[in-house]
């Protein structure tokens, strides 16, 4: 191709083996970048399909708990106390009971029933069982009586089929024996943090999160549609208009962990006893998410044809009457989407609550808004620090209730969009 | 007794809302041709002497709130014999601090001995002070309910002020961006000047040893506070490794959902992609130091690098890249949207395939568009802390090898903050310098995208 060719030029013969060979490859081309789209997809869809299925595959059995037949000989045992006096109020009962080693006589039962091993073979926690049943039922204390206690995390582990030879079959020889049963932990749904993975719960920090969660909805919500409001529909262009929405616009995009470290200088500074409340917490994401909620706000204002305005105007409405009778309703849902999907991104939200103090030991849950408290996130990245196995199923079994109601909540958000958001 | 004063003040508010409404109802009932019209609605009338009840109250409530507690505290005091008394503030804020306790009935007794003998007097003082401010709350309450009915009149203008009040308040809504804003602005700056000046600037950006677990108490060695291997692991991992997952993966999609798929799958493959971002980070965190980092371990091991460590910048990366993709997708779909229908009919006419089209017209013209979703995408990865927290480690070690583990900056603020916090110790003051840092640079990042973008699209439009 090296002279000019204008002079006389052929028209090009498709059907000639060079241009069949180069269409070939023009198409194979175009099905190997067709391949590579799919191929990018697929490999994105499925490495969330390999998260969620081994964390379902984890978690699952961190629903279940093993637990260990105890027989007790309560009369033979070192447990001195007598039946009668369990009589009077339950804190009397209770003074009486924290008097009492239960710790010691277990862990006996536990070396006669099953040998020089057997106390390791239950959880730490175990003697709390059997205080709660003596406490339920006191004449228990007369007769020998068999107890249903958690076992440790390493029999937990071996019934599941893990761990170590021996005790894999030391478990299958109990399970064969009826001294071990497995079932669904209800405990790991209504309890709080503990040492002991066996007794662990998420409650606590579940209710952490809530209370969080409705202070950062009570604070975020409003200022947020109302901001959305006044930019969208009285603001005069000035600028201190433009300051507020560029203030917002970068605000939306700020680290989450920024939004944490001003938290802890300004909120934490003001309140100092209030480390660890939901209330700190809850401000701090509501900081967070009000972006969220007066950008998705102002988008959905912005989407309310101005016909609407202009006939209620023209029938002599007030602009605040306008907006408040005739705008925001129907800018309500696509409003309302937003907020869900910024409280939904608050909720799983670690690193600012971290920076606020929200990652406190909390073995109870928080009562009010200003109580040390936990939340489901912090709780997930806490227990993953532990260091002992039975923790791991715990933290998939945590994360499993919290994309439960991740998923839930965005569920919410698209059933609101598809059904009330009008198209205009 | 102060929340009895606030129910009774909402009360008093309801009331005088039905009231006033009731009064203004009656201007139109049987009003002849002659008569006033009246201005404004009769809810109007009512909404204004609820908020004439309500604001005052509520506003010297708050004052009060301020102003009780000290005063009780001057009685308690004073109660006490002079001599007893103590001279130090710290004494005496932890002494009033358990007679409130005690006479709240949350403790039984107090450790300090003169307590116990105070709570009687801290009992008078406190229904005393408390029942003052209750009283003069509630007359405020009804003054200014009387006040407002007073003016429901059919000339009055009720509309004119409540929405004058309603445009206030969001007004001030608004205003409340602008002051976080200059909240993180403020309290960024402010603690890193006092950081600043224990060390230098110029060692802090420039310095490239960083171990301020080093320092401890007053002996502070400011050259332990070199920030670069920090910023190096940022980049490395948010800027480099994420990006070379995400941006291939995120493109490919964005280009196989908008060109090529089906409709029908595209309505279910978009939100499916768009879950991988609503997945929390922690979660990531878990899985990338759980699942991800073991095996590249032990791959790196058996390719030969023994210095390869269970908490490596790759696992981050690559679990982070994967985490971003939705957010490149998406950017990217938007940008090759915009390109106009013709541009791309004029490619394929020409006897271009579909993916010459894309390769050669649709992308280069999106390119802007792209670049500028790239760059936010960057800024959302150096600020992302817990899949680092979790899966990247702690040793701040300048290396290029993906298989160690390096530390990033929202690592070490997460690492210096939550020890024990003193605020004066250059540790807890690192991490609002570095916080500031971040601040900036993903503050710039995100103008520069947005520029990159609009002069985009002023190009087509």
């Amino acid at each position: 191709m090296t002279e000019p060719t204008t002079m006389k030029r052929q028209p090009t013969d498709w059907k000639s083996p060079d241009m069949v060979q180069r269409i070939k490859r023009r198409y194979a081309a175009e099905r190997r970048f067709k391949a590579m789209g799919m191929v990018a997809i697929l490999i994105s869809v499925a490495f969330l399909a390999f998260l969620l299925i081994s964390m379902a595959s984890n978690g699952a059995r961190g629903f279940m708990r093993t637990d260990v037949r105890l027989p007790i000989d309560f009369p033979a045992s070192t447990l001195m106390v007598d039946p009668a006096s369990f009589k009077g109020s339950s804190d009397d009962v209770d003074q009486l009971l924290a008097g009492l080693d239960f710790e010691g006589p277990v862990a006996a039962a536990a070396e006669q029933a099953y040998g020089a091993e057997g106390g390791a073979l239950l959880a730490d926690s175990a003697w709390l069982i059997v205080r709660d049943a003596i406490k339920a039922d006191p004449t228990l204390l007369t007769r020998k009586a068999e107890l249903w206690v958690p076992a440790s995390s390493d029999v937990d582990i071996a019934y599941k089929g893990e761990g170590e030879k021996p005790m894999r079959d030391r478990v299958a020889a109990m399970k064969q024996a009826g001294q071990v049963t497995s079932g669904f932990n209800l405990g790991f749904l209504t309890g709080a943090d503990a040492t002991d993975p066996t007794i662990v719960g998420i409650w606590g920090a579940f209710k952490g999160s809530l209370l969080t969660m409705i202070v950062t909805l009570l604070f975020a919500f409003p200022v947020g549609v109302f901001s959305a409001i006044y930019l969208e529909e009285y603001a005069p262009r000035n600028r201190w208009t433009d300051l507020i929405e560029v203030s917002i616009n970068n605000l939306a995009a700020v680290p989450s962990i920024i939004f944490g470290l001003l938290g802890l200088a300004v909120f934490l500074g003001l309140f100092p006893t209030l480390r660890s409340a939901p209330i700190i917490g809850g401000m701090t994401l509501a900081l967070m998410t009000m972006p969220v909620i007066v950008i998705a706000g102002r988008n959905a204002i912005k989407a309310v044809p101005p016909s609407i305005r202009d006939a209620a105007l023209g029938i002599g409405a007030s602009p605040v009457q306008v907006v408040f009778h005739h705008v925001l309703p129907l800018a309500l849902p696509g409003i309302l989407t937003g907020t869900i999907i910024g409280m939904a991104r608050a909720l799983g939200e670690t690193a600012p609550l971290l920076m606020v103090g929200m990652r406190a030991f909390i073995s109870a849950p928080p009562a009010s808004f200003t109580e040390p408290a936990t939340v489901l996130p912090v709780q997930i990245f806490l227990w993953s620090d532990e260091v002992s196995r039975g923790f791991v199923e715990k933290t998939s079994a945590a994360i499993i209730v919290l994309l439960v109601f991740l998923l839930a909540m965005n569920g919410l958000a698209i059933y609101l969009r598809n059904r009330f958001e009008t198209r205009w | 007794m102060i929340q009895i004063a606030i129910f009774l003040v909402i009360g008093l508010a309801l009331v005088g809302f039905a009231v006033g409404r009731g009064r203004a109802t009656a201007f139109s009932v049987g009003r002849t041709a002659a008569a006033v019209r009246p201005h404004s609605r009769p809810n109007h009338h009512g909404a204004h002497v609820l908020l004439w009840t309500l604001v005052p109250a509520l506003l010297l409530l708050l004052l009060s709130s301020a102003l009780v507690p000290p005063l009780v505290n001057d009685a308690v005091l004073s109660s006490l014999p002079a001599a007893q008394r103590p001279q130090n503030p710290m004494d005496r804020a932890a002494l009033l601090d358990e007679v409130r306790s005690i006479a709240a009935g949350e403790s039984s007794g107090g450790f300090i001995a003169a307590s116990n003998s105070l709570v009687p007097a801290y009992k008078v003082a406190s229904a005393k002070f408390n029942g003052i401010a209750t009283g003069l709350i509630l007359l405020v309450a009804v003054i200014g309910g009387l006040f407002g009915f007073s003016r429901v009149r059919p000339d009055f203008r009720a509309r004119t002020k409540v929405e004058r009040l309603t445009m206030t308040v969001l007004l001030l809504a608004s205003l409340i961006a602008i002051l976080t804003t200059i909240g993180i602005v403020g309290s960024l700056l402010f603690e890193s000047m006092r950081f600043f000046s224990m060390v230098s600037p110029l060692s802090f950006l420039f310095g490239t040893h960083w171990s301020p677990q080093a320092s401890t108490g007053a002996a502070v060695d400011v050259t332990a506070f070199g920030a670069i291997p920090l910023f190096w692991g940022t980049v490395f991992i948010g800027a480099i490794i994420a990006m070379l997952v995400a941006i291939p993966f995120g493109l490919m999609s964005a280009i196989y959902l908008t060109q090529y798929a089906d409709p029908r799958v595209r309505t279910w493959l978009k939100p499916t992609l768009e879950l991988l971002a609503g997945v929390p980070t922690v979660v990531y965190g878990y899985f990338a130091a759980l699942t991800i980092a073991p095996p590249l371990r032990d791959f790196a091991v058996s390719i030969g690098i023994s210095s390869a460590s269970s908490e490596s910048a790759l696992a981050a990366g690559l679990v982070m890249g994967v985490m971003i993709i939705p957010f490149v997708s998406s950017m990217a779909d938007d940008s090759i949207a915009a390109v106009p229908q013709a541009m791309r009919d004029g490619s394929l006419a020409m006897g271009a395939t579909p993916s010459e089209t894309i390769k050669r017209v649709l992308v280069p013209a999106a390119l802007p568009g792209i670049v500028g979703g790239v760059l936010l995408a960057v800024s959302r990865a150096i600020g992302e802390t817990m899949i680092v927290v979790m899966a990247a480690g702690l040793a701040a070690n300048l290396t290029l090898n993906p298989f160690a583990s390096v530390t990033t900056v929202t690592t070490q603020i997460v690492q210096l903050m939550t020890g024990d916090t003193e605020f004066d110790s250059p540790k807890t003051l690192a991490a609002f310098a570095l916080g500031l840092v971040l601040f900036l640079v993903t503050l710039a990042l995100n103008i520069i995208a947005l520029r990159v973008v609009k002069k985009y699209r002023e190009a087509y439009d």
